[in-house]
């Protein structure tokens, strides 16, 4: 489970600006994340958090600047863990049989007692054989965090991971992300607000139409990057 | 090894999915089927007509269950988007391309098999002496209208009026493969039923250059 130190990595983002037609998502950003924080992005609706996961999942590019991996070896894609807002998975295979795919694409080894071992640990084991699409959304979302887990990633993305998950699956969340972030994984959390999984953050980044408006790692200030203008 | 390990894994998905709903083998099976019999009542075939304007008939037939067999191909990865999931978890995107394609050639050379006996008894042929020469050209002709058709499938996929742009640039650019493949079929139908090697050669082509781009270009394609 532990990331380890030839595996860490950090992520930077060099004056960083991206635009979908007229509208600019993130403006002139620069963010350096050390390898190994845990680092909680709170903003508005359309204040840019998701935009910053997916370009540093580099799913986009951006318009302007550049978004690195630092301690990555040159030219080498670092296995990164994504929970976005969709689920990700395919709705006509079983939870099983999705894990199990995306292990062989990712090139898990063990992959039968890896996908076995997380489907007990999200609560799903007695359910690996049914359709995702039979799935409530917490169900969905458990699937979700175990597919972004698989590969024991040096980077985890979690765009609101909380959605969906009742109280015991998002007390097993905010552990589990414990045990990452203290073997040294880096991880980015985009949260609307206060909560167990915000508690494990060691550094607090506000977006504001685009822009980082506070960054901070001092327990009261963290506080307030939750706290937006106006609501 | 892990482009073709990925693809491998991709392909197994793809063909598990579809046989699980069946949803695009049944629907293209019967839009190809009523196509077919369509043409053989507006036709009024005799044998000796059959051979001549029949091929170009069926890689039509063939054409409209392309176009709508490989709409959903990209768009069924945007409901959940596990295309970024894809794009995450495969080293080299064109394993994704891959896959997709001899998912999409297969699920038409299945259509194709399916509508050759039903061609054959309407139209009046017999395909029995030049089978090896026609799964030959079916083959060739399903791989380029696969590849041309999942490129332009993945660019489709992200545009407004993606139902009518997939058509509309997917037309001009099989012509080629089309004019081939109904010209080496023509030539198996005639009655010395020889096999143009010639046209088997530009199919290659064909498919050999449309791969190479894909291959050189594809990860654009997938970009949001």
């Amino acid at each position: 489970m532990a990331a380890t130190a030839e595996r860490r990595i950090g992520l930077q983002f060099d004056q960083v600006e991206k635009r979908y037609g007229a509208v600019c998502a993130l403006r002139n950003l620069t963010l350096s994340i050390p390898a190994g924080e845990c680092v909680a992005i709170a903003g508005r609706n359309g204040s840019g958090k998701t935009t910053l996961l997916r370009l540093a999942a580099q799913l986009i590019r951006p318009s302007r600047g550049r978004v690195s991996y630092c301690a990555a070896a040159e030219n080498e894609k670092p296995h990164i863990g994504f929970v976005a807002h969709a689920t990700m998975v395919y709705d006509e295979l079983t939870a099983a049989e999705n894990l199990f795919f995306f292990a062989k694409l990712a090139g898990v080894p063990h992959a039968s007692n890896r996908v076995g071992q997380l489907l007990r640990e999200v609560g799903l084991e007695d359910r690996k054989d049914s359709l995702v699409r039979t799935f409530s959304r917490g169900m969905r979302q458990r699937v979700a965090i175990a597919r972004a887990l698989l590969g024991e990633p040096a980077l985890l993305l979690f765009d609101e991971p909380g959605t969906g998950l009742d109280a015991e699956s998002s007390s097993w969340l905010a552990g589990h992300l414990r045990t990452l972030r203290d073997s040294g994984c880096t991880i980015l959390l985009s949260l609307h607000g206060e909560s167990e999984i915000a508690r494990l953050a060691t550094r607090g980044v506000r977006l504001d139409a685009g822009s980082v408006v506070a960054d901070t790692r001092s327990g009261a200030m963290f506080q307030s990057i939750f706290v937006y203008a106006g609501g | 090894m892990a482009l073709l390990s990925n693809a491998a894994a991709l392909l197994e998905k793809e063909v598990r999915t579809e046989f699980r709903s069946r949803e695009l083998l049944s629907t293209t099976v019967v839009f190809v089927l009523i196509v077919v019999v369509v043409f053989s009542f507006t036709f009024d075939p005799t044998s000796s007509e059959s051979h001549r304007f029949g091929p170009g008939l069926l890689w039509m037939a063939f054409l409209f269950a392309a176009s709508l067999m490989l709409q959903p191909c990209f768009l069924r990865e945007q409901a959940n988007d596990t295309l970024s999931a894809l794009r995450l978890a495969v080293g080299d995107p064109f394993a994704i391309f891959l896959a997709k394609i001899f998912a999409n050639t297969l699920f038409l050379l299945l259509t194709e098999l399916l509508m050759l006996p039903v061609f054959a008894a309407l139209f009046n042929v017999s395909f029995a002496a030049q089978l090896p020469g026609i799964l030959l050209t079916l083959l060739l002709g399903s791989l380029g209208i696969s590849t041309v058709g999942t490129a332009l499938a993945a660019i489709s996929a992200q545009a407004r009026m993606r139902e009518l742009l997939l058509p509309l640039l997917l037309l001009p650019l099989l012509t080629p493969i089309l004019v081939v493949s109904t010209e080496v079929t023509v030539r198996l139908m005639s009655p010395d039923g020889v096999i143009e090697w010639k046209g088997i050669g530009l199919l290659l082509a064909f498919d050999a250059v449309f791969l190479t781009v894909l291959w050189l270009f594809g990860e654009y394609l997938l970009e949001e």
